[in-house]
This record gives structure tokens, sequence and C-alpha cells, in this order.
């Protein structure tokens, strides 16, 4: 599923990320494909904040829909998509 | 050291005037932002620095002097690469670099061992700063130095910069500098290239598909070597955390904005603005310096002589405009810089970022934007030119007129609240409300009318900190010396330009000309019309002339709301033309003048008892 659409408290594993200057930029700060993430908080229609280690980045709803994500647990610990 | 390297680095132009002395080195200090470079910088350099403009950018460079080396603090980049001035600046600076001081937030290692690994495989001597080891351990992280230095290949020195620990080891260091171990897969040319030219080259040439696969492999040899130096305990969240987080809630994050803001308001607009510049302007520039220069050059010229108008007269450089500068201009935007300072220094500015970038997103801006419409509000030529944070050159349009236009600078903000003391809060509602429904309308139209696309949030939440206070007072002398530099000459020009109008008759000519546009289209006194010529050069300056004339409430709200939206002053507008060129300076102070004056005219048609 594309990263906007996750849920607070989820945890994701990003499978990639579409636009290729994004990509680049993203991955420099430690945000690429197989990095798994928590998302700690979505603001109401603005940007998805994600937390990984130590890192806490924030990722606006226009370049959150380009990147796709696979949900490893959900937020009351269920378990993810298929 | 590499001799090669040696002779080619200082091949390079000197027009920024970083040269080291015979016999010094180049040292130049590269980072993640929010990483303590600047501490770093000032235990280095001591008490000497220089902010120099980097030829053919508008960003700042500060180099200060270490012995015979010369030491330079470039921004703050998550790598070497060139998706905007910053990075090329850090890029070109490393690539004239003798050695390279890495400093590392140790609590940011995965993160910050991007830039490392680039270093290493750029070939540059370099050391490694491991600050913010005090953060970094109280949030459970531990780090094995010696093991990172053995992969790593060069010294890396733990730091704590802002309590100074560790940074003499440091600097014992220095001379331990030497090229870092190579990515065994993929041996790099730059490596083998001794010359600095060739070095910038094969940084920068990493383009598509090549820098996407070099980028995955280098992100993936970061997360190894930090996975294997650091470890991290268990432990429970801490005080600045939460808050960090709390922040990013709206429910709280807007409230703790307003109050943070009437913080700000009250030390800018009621403690500087009118007790510090009560005493500078009133009592010592007003009160002291101006009869002192009058009575001292005045019998040289006698009354009526052009030249001493010019120099001491209503507009007069010597006069008007030391006073402007040095009594008014000066300790307003010092304290706007001290809270501008305060608030980078402590991490929340990107927190507001993320906390208002939706709307920003409808003006076809992203959360960046906060930065120049915060800055607007002290001071719009030096929010003119911070717009070069924002993305792409659209949004950097977009927010050039909007600051233009409805965000009106702090003298502006004193002259019109005073102006509107007494009239109650449903007039300055009233100002507010149409000021943002100007502002947002405006935002909304340039969004659907500007071809292209604006960029999107992608910003990194470093964690709150308490501000060091050396360097926010530092940060706020050199960029209040840096904006006095840029503004002087300005400021000159303006006076002389007026000075010249009202000697040669101009000024009356304009003022009879343009007295209907005021009384018939405004509902203003004719008098009024002087206020807007003056208003060209400054729009404080317009709103003074409005000061002594008699005006009901609503005459009051048409003219302030009229002289808010006018056009920027000539600082700003110069800026405007240095950043984006002189046509599109020209359409957008025509477009700013056509809309105040529109909206000022609606404003008096309304029906508003």
């Amino acid at each position: 599923m594309r990263l906007d659409q996750c849920w607070t408290g989820q945890r994701l594993v990003v499978q990639s990320v579409e636009d290729g200057l994004v990509r680049d930029m993203a991955v420099r700060i430690g945000l690429g494909a197989g990095v798994e993430v928590t998302c700690q908080t979505k603001l109401p229609l603005g940007p998805v904040v994600l937390t990984w280690g130590d890192q806490e980045i924030a990722v606006g709803r226009g370049i959150a829909r380009r990147i796709m994500v696979r949900v490893q647990r959900g937020r009351r610990g269920e378990a993810g998509e298929p | 050291m590499n001799p090669g390297r040696e002779a080619g680095c200082h091949t390079h132009g000197s027009r920024d005037g970083i040269r080291p002395a015979p016999g010094g080195k180049i040292i130049v200090l590269a980072g993640n932002p929010n990483t303590g470079k600047s501490l770093v910088f000032n235990y280095l350099t001591r008490l000497y620095a220089d902010v120099s403009n980097y030829p053919g950018t508008t960003v700042d460079l500060l180099s200060g002097r270490m012995g015979a080396h010369v030491v330079v603090d470039t921004p703050g980049v998550y790598g070497l690469s060139a998706f905007n001035d910053e990075e090329r600046v850090a890029r070109d600076m490393v690539a004239r670099a003798d050695m390279v001081v890495n400093v590392v937030d140790a609590g940011h290692l995965e993160r910050d061992l991007f830039l490392t690994l680039q270093l290493a495989d750029a070939g540059v001597p370099f050391v490694v700063a491991l600050n913010l080891m005090d953060e970094a351990e109280a949030r459970g992280i531990s780090i094995d130095t010696d093991t990172l230095a053995e992969v790593l290949g060069v010294p890396v020195v733990p730091t704590v910069a802002v309590t100074g620990k560790g940074l003499n080891a440091l600097k014992s260091q220095l001379t331990h500098a030497r090229p870092g171990h190579l990515d065994g897969a993929t041996p790099d040319p730059a490596r083998l290239s001794a010359e600095a030219k060739d070095l910038v080259a094969s940084i920068g040439a990493e383009e598509g598909s090549e820098r996407e696969s070099a980028y995955a492999r280098r992100r993936e040899r970061a997360n190894a070597l930090a996975a294997r130096v650091m470890t991290r305990r268990p432990r429970r969240e801490g005080t600045g955390e939460r808050l960090g987080r709390l922040l990013l809630e709206p429910l709280v994050g807007l409230p703790v904005l307003v109050v943070l803001l009437a913080a700000i308001y009250q030390l800018i607009g009621v403690v500087v603005a009118q007790w510090v510049v009560g005493f500078t302007e009133d009592t010592i520039m007003l009160g002291y310096y101006e009869p002192a220069v009058r009575s001292l050059l005045g019998p040289l010229f006698g009354p009526g002589n052009p030249v001493g108008q010019l120099l001491l007269g209503e507009f007069g450089i010597l006069t008007m405009t030391v006073t402007y500068l040095l009594g008014l201009l000066l300790p307003l935007v010092a304290a706007i810089y001290l809270a501008i300072a305060l608030l980078e220094d402590s991490g929340y500015l990107p927190r507001l970022a993320v906390l208002l970038d939706r709307a920003f997103v409808s003006l076809g801006l992203n959360g960046r934007a906060v930065i120049p419409v915060i800055l607007g509000l002290g001071c719009g030529a030096m929010a003119s030119m911070s717009t070069r944070v924002l993305g792409t050159v659209r949004e950097r349009r977009i927010a050039l007129f909007l600051l233009a236009l409805a965000v009106p600078c702090s003298a502006q903000l004193g002259v019109v609240t005073a102006m509107m003391a007494g009239l109650g809060a449903r007039y300055l509602a009233a100002y507010v409300l149409i000021v943002g429904a100007v502002f947002l309308s405006a935002g909304a139209l340039l969004n659907r009318l500007l071809p292209g696309e604006s960029s999107f949030l992608l910003i990194d939440l470093p964690h709150l900190r308490w501000p060091a206070v050396g360097n926010v007072l530092r940060k706020t002398f050199s960029r209040s010396a840096g904006f006095l530099k840029d503004a002087v000459p300005l400021f000159i020009f303006g006076a002389l330009l007026v000075g010249v109008m009202q000697l040669t008759g101009a000024l009356t000519i304009i003022e009879t000309w343009t007295a209907p546009v005021a009384s018939g289209w405004l509902g203003l006194p004719a008098e009024a019309s002087r206020a807007f010529i003056m208003g060209f050069i400054r729009r404080d300056f317009g709103v003074a002339g409005l000061f002594g004339l008699p005006l009901s409430p609503h005459q009051i709200l048409v003219a302030v709301v009229t002289i808010t939206l006018f056009v920027p002053c000539i600082a700003s507008i110069l800026v405007v033309g240095r950043e984006r060129g002189w046509r599109e300076a020209a359409i957008i102070w025509l477009a700013v003048f056509c809309i105040a004056f529109l909206v000022g005219g609606v404003v008096h048609r309304l029906p508003f008892p």
C-alpha cells in the first residue's frame, strides 16, 4: 500500500520510492527500500511522521503517495496485509 | 598529505577571500545539519570569523583563522551532491580543502555515516568528530569508536562541543587526518586523481541510475557500519522526546505556537520596538546625534545648499539614513535574529514546518516556507533572501510575491499597532482578517496560475535541545553585521533618490497628480498621497506620514490596510531583483501596487460602521 494510507502506530517496511530525485534524497537520510519504520503521527491531510532508530522524519503527503510500504504489524498488534 | 593535491587546491580562485597564510592549510568543516559544526568552528577559530558570500550563490560561508591555517564552516548537508546551492558550496569547499573535519551526530550515526563514507570515497584527508556524545549516551547509545576509526581508516574523536569536551583532542588529531578506507567493490576515480578539480567532477558526476545505485550501496555500507559499532540500551522516553512528539499534534502544537508568537511579539514588538528603539532612535539619534552632526557640518553648506540638503536634510544621508539604520533598524533586526537563532538552535522550526505544511501546500508552498514568512514579520529584505531555502523556482516566486504583498515587517507592524491603538478589537480583527485573506487568496491564486509543480516536504526532525547561549549570540551578531553591510548601500541610494526628488520639486508634482487617487478612490484626505510616495521607500515611512492626519476610524483602517499591502520597500525589491531578475521584480512590484489600491478602495466601500 501507499505510505499515505498508513495508520498511526503501524510498523511498516519501505518497499520502493517512485520518484528518482526523492529516492536519492530520502536514501541519504536513511529512508530507503527495506528500512523498517514506525508511523508515529499523521497530521490531518498533512505530513506523515516516521521514526526508526533515533531518526525522525516528516514526509509531505505528496511524497508519501509515492512511497510504497508493506505493513509489518498493525496498531493493535494484528498481522498486516499478506 | 598528497603533494599533488596541495599544489592543485590553491590554484582555485580566492574570490571569497579563503586563502591560508604561507604553509597553512584549508581546513573545512563538513557535516549534516544540526550536528554542532558551528560550535566546533567557534572553538577552532576562537574569536575571529568572516562571513563571505560564496561566488555565484547566495550561500554565506564562515571562515576564520587557526594559526596559519584557515578554517571554513560549510552549510549542513546530508551528502555532497548538487541538489541545491548549499550542497554545491559544501562540495566545492570539500574539493578545495587540504583536510576535512567531518562533524558527526553520535545519536544519528546511521544517517550521518552516509556523508562520512562519501568523504572517504572522495579520497580527501579527514578526521571524524563524533559529536553530541552526551545526548547519545542519554539516549542509551554507546559507540565503539576504536572499531569505527579502524573501519573508516581515519581518526575518530568523541566530543561534546557545547561543553568543549574532546575539542582539544580533536585539534591535536588534525595532523593525523588521512584519506579514509575505500569501499573495496567500487574504486572511486577521485581517489586515483590528485587534482582537486577532478575531485569536484567525480563527486558531482553520479547522475541518474548511476547515482541511484551508488547511493543505495553507500546507504547499505553506512547502515552495516552503524550496526557494527553501535549498541543501544533499551530505556524510557525522555521529556525532550515526549515534548518533541507532542508539538507535532495539532491540538498541542498550535496553542504552543500561539504562545510562542506572543512571547516573540513581546520581545520584538514591545521590549525592542518600543523601549530599546525609543532610547536608540529618539534619545541617542534624534536627541544627540542629528543635532550634533547638523551643527558640526551645517555651517559648511549654508541654508538652501543642495549638497547640504542631500546630506543633512529631511531625507539626509547623514541624518535620516543613519538614524533609521542604527537607531531603528539595527536593534529590531538584532532582536529578530536573536529570536530566530533561538528557534533554529532549539530544533523547533522543523516541527513548525510539519505542523503548518498542510496550510502551505494549498498556497503552492510546503512547510519549509514558514522560515521566510517568520523572517518576513521581521524584515522583508532579509526574508526575501531566505526564500532560497525553498525547493523550486515556482515556490520562490510565490513566496517572494506573498512577502512583497501581505507580510508586514516589524517596523511597519509597530507603526500600524500604534495607529490602530484605541480603535478597539473590532478594527484590529478586521485588519488581521483582511490582510490574512489577501495572503491566502493571493497564494491560492498563484498556485493555480503558475505552471510547474512545487516540491513536497521531506524534512529531518532534530531532537529538541537547549540552545547554546554563546552560539546564539554569535549567530545574532554575525547576521546583524551582515544585514548592515547589505542595507547601508541600499539606504544611501534610497535617501539620495528621494532627496533629489524633493530638491527638484518632483516630489510635489507627483503628490499633486496622485491626490485624486487618495481622495477619490480611497476616501482619504489629499495629503495622504504624500504618505504613499514615502511608502515607495519604506512602508513604515508611509504609515508614519499618515500619523498627523485627522482620520476617522474607517479611514484609518483603509489607510493601514492599503499601506500594509503597498509596494515593498526599496531594499526588499532590490533583493527580489537580485534573486529573480529585474523583469520579475518589476512585475511583482506593479502587481502589488495594483492589488494594494484595489483592496484599499474595496475596504473604503465596505459598510463598516
